[in-house]
């Protein structure tokens, strides 16, 4: 219980920050830039933090959870991803929608394998 | 930075957006725990993005209120998807050599998230 409160409470804190920041960088361009950077933030931290950094600095495996499941879950987000590529699509920026998808996916892969890659440092170091 | 955010948002706006999120993340924990372990692929987490997907499409096509809109897309169904988990998930797999499971993983997300997302627009929009 003390668990789901935990996750609960900082899924709260990631869904704000998200939003704050999505609002903080405006719908200036075509390319949902806030959204994009949301993700590729979060991943590469959760990678970070999976390679063993949490561990060794948090022995309370609540408060990772917390961390990792509450605030970068929520922090980051596909239904935006999905919503965004719908309305690309509609507004005839097929193409667009096509890199955003593209850049989601191997971006989030390789900025996922460079957090792992970091974090593996740190605690190797 | 939390200055020029709160230009747009207001206070009762970043409660609605934070009791959506708190919702959306607990809901995710649960159906993660529940279906995610031992299986070939962490269905919790396809099915909240799958999910999620869907709803945020229907939510769009409906146009609720500004007030609605942050409770149920920025809060909830923001909070309830993930994408970091995914991308992780997608590196653990290829990385332990289920590698045609990674790229399952990403076409049943990629493609069919967005197709529902599509089909919730479309469905209501009519």
């Amino acid at each position: 219980m003390r668990k789901v409160m935990l996750v609960g409470i900082a899924g709260m804190f990631g869904a704000i920050l998200r939003t704050a920041i999505g609002q903080w960088m405006g719908e200036g361009s075509h390319f949902p830039i806030a959204t994009f950077t949301v993700n590729m933030l979060a991943t590469w931290l959760l990678c970070f933090f999976a390679a063993g950094v949490l561990q060794k600095i948090i022995h309370n495996q609540q408060i990772i959870d917390a961390v990792t499941v509450g605030f970068l879950g929520a922090f980051s987000t596909f239904s935006a991803l999905s919503m965004e590529t719908v309305l690309l699509v509609e507004s005839g920026r097929i193409v667009l929608a096509i890199l955003y998808v593209g850049f989601s996916l191997v971006g989030g892969i390789m900025i996922g394998l460079f957090g792992f890659y970091c974090g593996r440092k740190l605690v190797a170091a | 930075m939390w200055q020029k955010a709160g230009g747009g948002m207001t206070t009762v706006e970043v409660l609605v957006i934070g009791i959506g999120g708190f919702i959306g993340a607990v809901l995710r924990l649960l159906l993660s725990d529940l279906l995610n372990h031992k299986r070939r692929m962490p269905i919790g987490t396809l099915l909240v993005n799958l999910a999620g997907s869907l709803f945020i499409g229907i939510i769009f096509g409906l146009g609720l209120s500004k007030m609605w809109t942050m409770f149920l897309v920025s809060g909830f169904a923001g909070a309830l998807t993930t994408f970091s988990t995914l991308q992780k998930e997608v590196i653990e797999q290829w990385q332990s050599g289920r590698k045609k499971d990674a790229v399952y993983y990403v076409i049943l997300t990629y493609g069919i998230g967005i197709m529902l997302a599509y089909i919730g627009y479309f469905i209501v929009s009519i």
